[in-house]
């Protein structure tokens, strides 16, 4: 019938054509990088906990760290939908190496290009984006995590400079970076949240690691101590002031997320699709199960919806107009989507859904973190009531 | 040092099905891949060119689709691209086809330089006749080395190039002065992964476009269908093999499970047996 085109499963609303050549190649690489390097390591690198701090350069060196940022500084000057396809891509292998990316890219790039002055975008840039330098991003601390604005971390001035005290928790990254954008209440500006830029080897700072996480093991998680840390005055972030600074970089962080989600969602459908095609019970493969199929169904739908959301999203991102409430919601409805998509397929693949090589339940693993951390989706769902109510509920 | 390398967009293999009545390949709802044997002889050239220096241009001859295999090769790093596409060079054989390619090479030399080398992969898996690349050699007088395994030795000063070649029998070690046109083989290398850098590159790059008039082709009969004595009588899959498996006893000793072996392939091909002695007759 005229105007009717072949239904691809895996592109239900054909993103591929909604995409520029610029971005398909864009994400061609990603891919190629991801399934090269990334995938045939990941389940050691989960496994054993390893400190995969070696990725970075090789990140840097195929282009994946700092997308949007200007090519002067060693970035790849290109969109925010060519960074939500690296994110897909990465996270389509595992949640924590995108996590690791997205630090570096959206919380530690973004805000010295944005509000660094122009001796630290020269002095810190190229070194983030080839990926010799690592950096970390510290907000969130041990009693302020939903509530950033209750954080104790202080700057008192110090001559010339300030000195740093306090502690932050669940920072990815921190145990190997050598660059750390951290958050405090500068009492020389009025008690308002400033961000600083502090080096690894400072007098006074440490970053242990936080072991133990049942979840995004591949990607090493630490604290960072401030025991009076002597910054010199160039380490101050100049050009913002107020909690807006961090939710700046947070909105390119969560909207990369709502990307990457769907790529780990999108393994977990192929993975069970293939999987219920190729086992057999009762005679006939799990997949001529109408539960079975059900399950595939939903899946495939909630993913592409939500692609078409962050494909959205990321337009409006490109074009200047977009809104921390979007983000809002494809952050909270792609990740919770994808959770449940890594719940279903863990469930399909039966008693072989447990095993690592399965991969699926690294995934839902993963994903438990990607739904809390960066606002957690109950959290969202207060930013969008305030919006539709008027009314502030936290 | 300017490499030139010859790929061609063809259907992925392991999708195609052949037309029941005109027994050509229908490539329409085939996604397309670059000839996975071109990939081999664009890595090695972009080696070369990372090692002494130099630009590597890719060139393509196909529909205007065909931009998207010389994109890909660009996000591997290649320096320019060339597409030379026209209605007329449609349904070309291999000989039209190497005509048409050694126009365009004649003019890519004229505007970029005389390349030093240029590559091809050992044949197409769409059209399997390994014989473009050699045409194109013979058209532009060049030495050629077919069928290279290994690249030994790169003399710049000297002009010269130093290959392994895969013949049968044994490695032939050739040399050839420049300039020459080299078909790899494939597993010679691995290929390299794009950038996100080089795929913005790619993507921003103008591909370099030529028809037939722009490469200095006047005589059109040599394109296409009319330039192209080939005719595909018959394409048939082949049958499937009806031999079967003989297990042979693995009792006693290896000289003795060896034994077991020979006699039973002597005993069911006594060509094998014949020919093994007359070679051995020969050799004393």
């Amino acid at each position: 019938m005229a105007g009717m085109v072949p239904f691809d499963w895996a592109d239900p609303f054909n993103l591929d054509d909604q995409l520029t050549d610029e971005e398909r190649m864009v994400r061609d690489a990603a891919h190629g990088f991801a399934q090269g390097v990334l995938q045939p390591r990941v389940i050691d690198d989960f496994r054993e906990e390893r400190d995969a701090s070696e990725l970075f350069p090789m990140m840097g060196e195929a282009g994946l760290l700092g997308v949007t940022v200007p090519e002067e500084y060693g970035g790849a000057g290109a969109s925010y939908v060519a960074y939500g396809l690296v994110a897909r891509e990465i996270e389509r292998v595992d949640s924590g190496y995108r996590s690791m990316a997205s630090v570096q890219s959206s919380l530690v790039m973004y805000p010295i290009l944005a509000y660094g002055s122009e001796e630290q975008k020269q002095k810190y840039l190229p070194g983030l984006a080839s990926g010799e330098l690592i950096g970390c991003f510290g907000l969130t601390e041990p009693d302020a995590g939903s509530d950033p604005a209750g954080m104790r971390t202080v700057a008192k001035k110090d001559g010339d400079g300030f000195k740093l005290s306090g502690s932050k928790t669940w920072i990815s990254n921190s145990p190997f970076a050598d660059v750390f954008v951290v958050w405090a209440k500068s009492e020389a500006h009025g008690g308002k949240v400033r961000g600083f830029v502090l080096d690894k080897g400072m007098a006074g700072l440490e970053a242990p690691k936080i072991g133990g996480k049942l979840s995004l093991r591949a990607s090493t998680t630490g604290m960072i101590m401030m025991d009076e840390v002597a910054v010199p005055g160039d380490a101050l972030l100049p050009n913002v002031e107020g909690i807006k600074g961090p939710f700046g970089c947070l909105n390119r962080a969560r909207y990369g997320i709502s990307w990457g989600a769907m790529g780990a969602a999108e393994f977990c459908l192929h993975a069970a699709r293939e999987y219920g095609l190729e086992r057999k019970q009762f005679g006939r493969p799990l997949a001529a199960n109408q539960l079975y199929q059900k399950k595939l169904a939903d899946m495939m739908s909630e993913i592409a919806l939500g692609l078409q959301g962050s494909l959205r999203v990321g337009r409006l991102m490109d074009e200047g107009r977009f809104a921390p409430e979007m983000v809002s919601i494809v952050k909270r409805n792609n990740v919770g989507k994808a959770l449940d998509a890594a719940r279903l397929a863990r469930d399909m693949h039966g008693g072989n859904g447990i095993s690592e090589e399965y991969q699926v339940m690294r995934h839902m693993l993963n994903l438990e973190t990607v739904n809390t951390y960066e606002g957690a989706h109950d959290v969202h769902a207060l930013i969008l009531g305030r919006a539709i109510t008027g009314i502030a509920a936290f | 040092m300017h490499i030139v390398v010859c790929i061609k967009q063809v259907p992925d293999s392991a999708q195609i099905r052949v037309h029941p009545v005109t027994n050509t390949i229908m490539r329409q709802g085939v996604p397309t891949i670059i000839n996975p044997y071109d990939l081999f002889a664009l890595e090695e050239a972009l080696r070369l060119r990372d090692k002494f220096g130099g630009e590597v241009t890719v060139l393509t001859m196909g529909p205007p689709t065909a931009v998207e295999s010389l994109r890909k090769a660009l996000t591997f790093g290649a320096d320019r691209a060339v597409l030379l596409t026209d209605r007329y060079f449609a349904g070309s054989d291999t000989l039209a086809t190497s005509f048409a390619l050694s126009m365009a090479l004649k003019k890519i030399g004229a505007e970029f330089g005389d390349p030093a080398i240029i590559f091809t992969g050992k044949q197409t898996i769409d059209g399997d006749t390994a014989q473009v690349g050699p045409g194109i050699a013979k058209r532009l007088d060049r030495n050629q080395l077919t069928y290279v395994s290994k690249i030994v030795e790169t003399d710049l000063v000297n002009r010269t190039i130093t290959v392994e070649r895969r013949a049968e029998g044994g490695v032939q070690v050739l040399q050839s002065r420049f300039p020459v046109l080299i078909t790899m083989l494939e597993a010679t290398n691995e290929m390299r992964r794009g950038s996100v850098e080089n795929a913005l590159k790619a993507a921003r790059a103008e591909v370099v476009t030529w028809n037939a008039e722009a490469v200095g082709i006047e005589d059109l009969t040599q394109c296409g269908l009319r330039g192209s004595p080939t005719i595909v009588k018959k394409v048939f899959a082949p049958g499937g093999r009806t031999d079967e498996v003989q297990l042979v006893d693995n009792e006693g000793n290896p000289e003795a499970r060896a034994n077991a072996l020979i006699d039973a392939i002597f005993a069911r091909s006594p060509d094998v047996e014949k020919d093994l002695f007359d070679q051995a007759a020969h050799h004393f």
